[in-house]
């Protein structure tokens, strides 16, 4: 299976919870499965999915937030991993698609293929650094402990079309769901 | 103490140049801060550390810091990263692709290096240049060059990054400390 079953997936556990995505066809795809006025789409800052992600959880401690991001954005942003662990909000979830390729670009390796990415996150000291098979996500998002999961995938996109809102939109409508 | 000296001293806390900055953000309503220290931000991170009403983090290097900013303004926060102006280098895609593409506010409050009376060398190109950079980027910035000029341009920079939905910045050259 690819990314879009795991994004379908991830979704199935997703009520209330605000959901950040990461850029290109991870979004397209999230989209393209179940848009909702929660999920934040990235169109640029390719990297930055866990750290919006980080400051919305803790702009919002009352919501649950979810990262869906993607093993070569991780690879961009590793310091987050120090960042994220050492301010521990207990309501983000940190869910990381490892393809092992840079998907949108065209499948190109990365070097997450050689690594073993829940490992790297244990050494950091997240203690809920999980493969996604061996968890239920629900419990997960509800656990008093930021969650680090990996969700091994084969590379591939589907045919998930271009996200037709514009990112004003995106933050628009976000906002005003969200709002208190 | 006779009334004159009082006034004196009061004028002497509004004149700090670190107080000014902090009295700012303040009165900006600024609430939420991300940082990669400098030597002439010391004593303003440690302010910062020391209010309850400001979250402080500080972040690993600056582009993750606008990520997370751009995620507590979608929390409802009013948002600032403190950096040296070498941060403006190591984030510049994020300030486009992320903030103006979303039209995110954001105050850049930065210590500018390599300006006169630097002397660390590796310090000067990167200051020679980060005025240019960010008329490049098509970014407002302000050169205040006293602490009551600081505290007036920190709170017209966060109204004029709301209205224009892009970064403003303030660049404190080393002569302003």
């Amino acid at each position: 299976m690819a990314r879009r079953e795991a994004i379908r997936d991830i979704m199935r556990y997703i009520e209330d919870e605000l959901v950040v995505c990461n850029i290109g066809f991870p979004s397209r795809e999230l989209y393209d499965i179940k848009d909702r006025n929660e999920n934040f789409y990235m169109i640029g800052s390719m990297g930055l999915a866990s750290s919006i992600g980080l400051g919305l959880a803790l702009a919002r401690p009352d919501k649950d937030v979810v990262v869906i991001d993607g093993d070569g954005s991780l690879l961009m942003n590793m310091g987050s991993l120090v960042t994220i662990f050492a301010n521990n909000p207990k309501n983000l979830t940190w869910i990381v698609i490892d393809n092992g390729a840079y998907g949108s670009t065209g499948n190109q390796d990365t070097y997450a293929q050689t690594i073993d990415l829940c490992k790297i996150a244990k050494s950091v000291g997240f203690e809920n650094s999980f493969k996604f098979e061996d968890i239920d996500l629900k419990e997960i998002i509800k656990s008093d402990n930021t969650s680090f999961i990996v969700y091994d995938t084969e590379p591939g996109n589907s045919k998930a079309p271009i996200i037709d809102l514009t990112p004003i939109e995106i933050k628009n409508r976000f906002m005003e769901t969200i709002e208190k | 103490m006779n009334y004159k000296v009082i006034i004196l001293l009061n004028r002497c806390d509004i004149m700090d140049s670190s107080e000014a900055i902090f009295d700012g953000l303040k009165d900006a309503g600024i609430d939420f801060v991300v940082s990669v220290p400098c030597v002439n931000l010391s004593k303003l991170l440690d302010m910062l550390d020391e209010d309850e009403e400001i979250t402080h983090i500080p972040v690993t290097r600056e582009e993750e810091g606008i990520g997370i900013c751009a995620g507590a303004y979608l929390g409802g926060k009013k948002t600032a990263i403190l950096m040296q102006n070498s941060g403006l280098g190591n984030s510049i895609n994020a300030l486009k692709s992320l903030m103006e593409l979303y039209k995110f506010p954001l105050l850049m409050i930065m210590s500018h290096r390599g300006t006169e009376g630097e002397n660390i060398c590796g310090q000067v190109p990167m200051g020679k240049s980060t005025p240019r950079i960010l008329e490049s980027m098509d970014f407002r910035f302000f050169k205040p060059g006293n602490p009551e000029a600081a505290y007036e341009d920190i709170i017209d920079s966060w109204d004029l990054s709301q209205e224009e939905g892009k970064p403003v910045s303030i660049l404190l050259e080393i002569s302003y400390w």
